[in-house]
């Protein structure tokens, strides 16, 4: 089909297209950088401060258990946000430029 | 210790207070209303699986949520579950970070991996990494990097499986071995994906239930007050239970640990495979969100069952009875809740074990019927019926196997295998599929190279580690000095796929790449 093809090329060159993959790109690759900046960080800090994360803060628990368990918490919030950004933002702008087709 | 958590028991002696180790009517009842249970879903599933992409993917026909369950029943083995508790309940804080670990590859998978790789691919991986590649090399060399992972995962889980029952229910090891080996045999080659999926969904909820049932017993015990709990632990063993202690002492090790933890669970095929089960994009991302929620949640109750433990079983308890703490979740469950409950939870274990195995002998089975026959010895032009033929030859072929690696590593160290699989998929797995979706100039060369560099440099390196050359072979001094090679054999992975690929250019996958983009990211023309 020589015709879809042309406009598949079209597509591919069209402003929106382009600006669509940069886009998605540039929202996984924070997110992802942002993951792997709390979970390296979080290994270096047990390595070269378990002090600090031994600090007691109340009567029993020590910081590195919010830590800890905050990290696994943050995880699942970005992934979270990430949904909530394809869903409400890319899947839009798919479907728009599906359009022409 | 710095192996991931095993399943390996080195029973020395059963308190006269437990009864583990004696059959238990409980855990018998339960687990054989499980078999049963999952054997009528496998007979139901059986009917409607005919096709290739019933076989591999059910029909695509999975929703998001349930997709997220069967990822969390996938990754949430029995090695996670008693390992990580144990590791908590007899190491403290320590544990915790290895849960981390095991988490953080989730948030990965869904910003690099999960959409391209459902918009690109039909079954396996290798869909992805050869879609402008040539086929038959990236194939061939791609089936080696997921049966290695599957292989000592599969090893690991057996080995673990036949151990955990001989003293969950003082059943012999070699008919444990059996027993699962035929069982998840069945689920896979009458029941294909669908079945499989289910048993999964069902393992899941019952063990998210479980250790929340377990939980909430053992906190009861405490007023509902995790700080009485924490007090308990810090009265009974100190301060620095709460406290990262000797995991990490050093940084580049644990930064390889990690790694392997983290990118290799982007890189196993049994979970990247799950990703075909649903219909579309939308909904593969909507299954991470919601397996890694589980998943979370599910690390969550594993500390607070090992501090548990700890506090009221007794850490001296619960290393007479095993070394590495493996049986603290169930002795917790047979002092909150009595023998029933105690049966009820080691039922949910052997579930898990099976639930974990099937699914990695179904993606073993497609990577041979699939990337191998399909691909390699059919030069891709696919019979259906013959593929069918094929993946189920090799699912009982596989199920054989595993039964014998069962037995011939009966007794033996398989701890590190678990690591040894993080480490090829982060290593061989990962990096191709990862270059193969974001980088243009990425070759067929470059593919193989790859993948042919991070599984040998995994396997060379742990060999000369101290996690084998020392602790196994006992030699005095390791030859690679960390423990987990991921460090370096993924550095390693992704060096020889970038060299060798700007070496050699291949302009037609180059331009195939910008053709491809309308699938990636629209999904048009995706199956």
């Amino acid at each position: 089909m020589p015709h879809n093809t042309i406009n598949q090329e079209e597509i591919l060159q069209s402003p929106a297209f382009k600006k669509l993959v940069s886009r998605r790109w540039a929202v996984s690759l924070l997110l992802t950088l942002i993951i792997l900046f709390i979970y390296i960080g979080f290994l270096l800090l047990v390595a070269y401060n378990k002090e600090l994360l031994g600090t007691k803060i109340g009567s029993q628990i020590t910081l590195a258990i919010p830590v800890g368990l905050g990290i696994i918490f943050i995880a699942w919030v970005l992934t979270g946000i990430y949904v909530y950004w394809a869903n409400n933002s890319y899947d839009p702008a798919v479907e728009e430029i599906k359009k022409k087709l | 210790m710095i192996t991931t958590p095993s399943l390996l028991l080195q029973v020395t002696g059963t308190p006269s207070a437990s009864t583990l180790g004696t059959a238990n009517p409980v855990s018998m009842g339960m687990f054989f209303l499980f078999v049963a249970v999952t054997l009528y879903i496998t007979y139901w599933a059986a009917k409607k699986t005919k096709t290739g992409s019933e076989f591999y993917a059910a029909g695509r026909n999975i929703s998001g949520f349930q997709n997220g369950l069967a990822l969390a029943g996938d990754y949430m083995s029995a090695a996670s579950f008693l390992g990580i508790a144990g590791m908590v309940a007899t190491k403290g804080y320590d544990g915790l970070i290895y849960s981390i670990g095991f988490l953080v590859g989730w948030p990965l998978i869904m910003f690099l991996i999960a959409e391209p790789l459902r918009n690109l691919g039909k079954y396996t991986f290798a869909d992805v990494v050869a879609y402008r590649l040539r086929q038959r090399p990236i194939r061939i060399i791609s089936s080696v990097g997921s049966l290695l992972t599957i292989s000592f995962y599969l090893i690991a889980q057996m080995v673990g499986a036949g151990g955990l029952i001989k003293t969950l229910f003082g059943l012999q090891y070699e008919l444990a071995v059996v027993v699962v080996g035929c069982v998840m045999t069945m689920y896979v080659l009458f029941g294909g994906m669908l079945a499989t999926t289910w048993v999964q969904i069902i393992k899941a909820v019952l063990l998210l239930s479980g250790a929340t049932i377990l939980v909430l017993l053992s906190l009861a015990k405490f007023g509902f007050s995790p700080t009485n709990l924490f007090q308990s632990v810090t009265t009974q063993y100190g301060d620095s239970m709460l406290a990262p202690g000797g995991f990490i002492t050093n940084p580049l090790d644990s930064l390889s640990l990690g790694l392997a933890l983290m990118l290799g669970t982007a890189g196993l095929p049994h979970i990247l495979m799950r990703f075909y089960t649903v219909p579309d994009a939308k909904a593969a991302r909507k299954s991470v969100f919601v397996a890694t929620g589980f998943i979370g949640y599910f690390y969550l109750l594993t500390f607070l069952i090992g501090f548990s433990a700890m506090a009221l079983v007794g850490k001296p308890t619960i290393e007479s009875i095993d070394k590495g703490g493996n049986m603290a979740a169930l002795l917790l469950a047979e002092q909150t809740g009595g023998t029933a409950f105690l049966g009820f939870i080691a039922a949910v274990a052997f579930a898990t074990i099976l639930a974990v195995v099937a699914g990695l002998t179904l993606s073993g089975a497609s990577s041979i019927s699939h990337d191998l026959y399909v691909h390699v010895f059919k030069k891709g032009v696919s019979d259906e019926k013959g593929e069918m033929k094929v993946a189920r030859r090799a699912t009982i072929a596989l199920g054989i196997l595993s039964i014998l690696l069962g037995l011939v590593f009966k007794g033996q160290n398989v701890a590190f295998m678990v690591g040894l699989a993080f480490s090829i998929a982060a290593s061989a797995n990962f990096p191709a599929l990862l270059m193969s979706i974001i980088w243009k100039r990425f070759t067929t060369l470059g593919a193989v190279w790859s993948i042919a560099t991070g599984a040998l440099l995994s396997l060379v390196l742990i060999v000369l580690s101290p996690t084998i050359w020392v602790d196994i072979l006992h030699n005095e001094t390791a030859i690679f000095p960390l423990k987990n090679p991921a460090l370096v054999s993924m550095t390693g992975a992704f060096v020889a796929g970038i060299v060798v690929s700007l070496l050699q250019p291949e302009p037609a996958a180059a331009a195939k790449f910008e053709s491809e983009k309308l699938r990636t990211y629209l999904g048009v023309g995706a199956e």
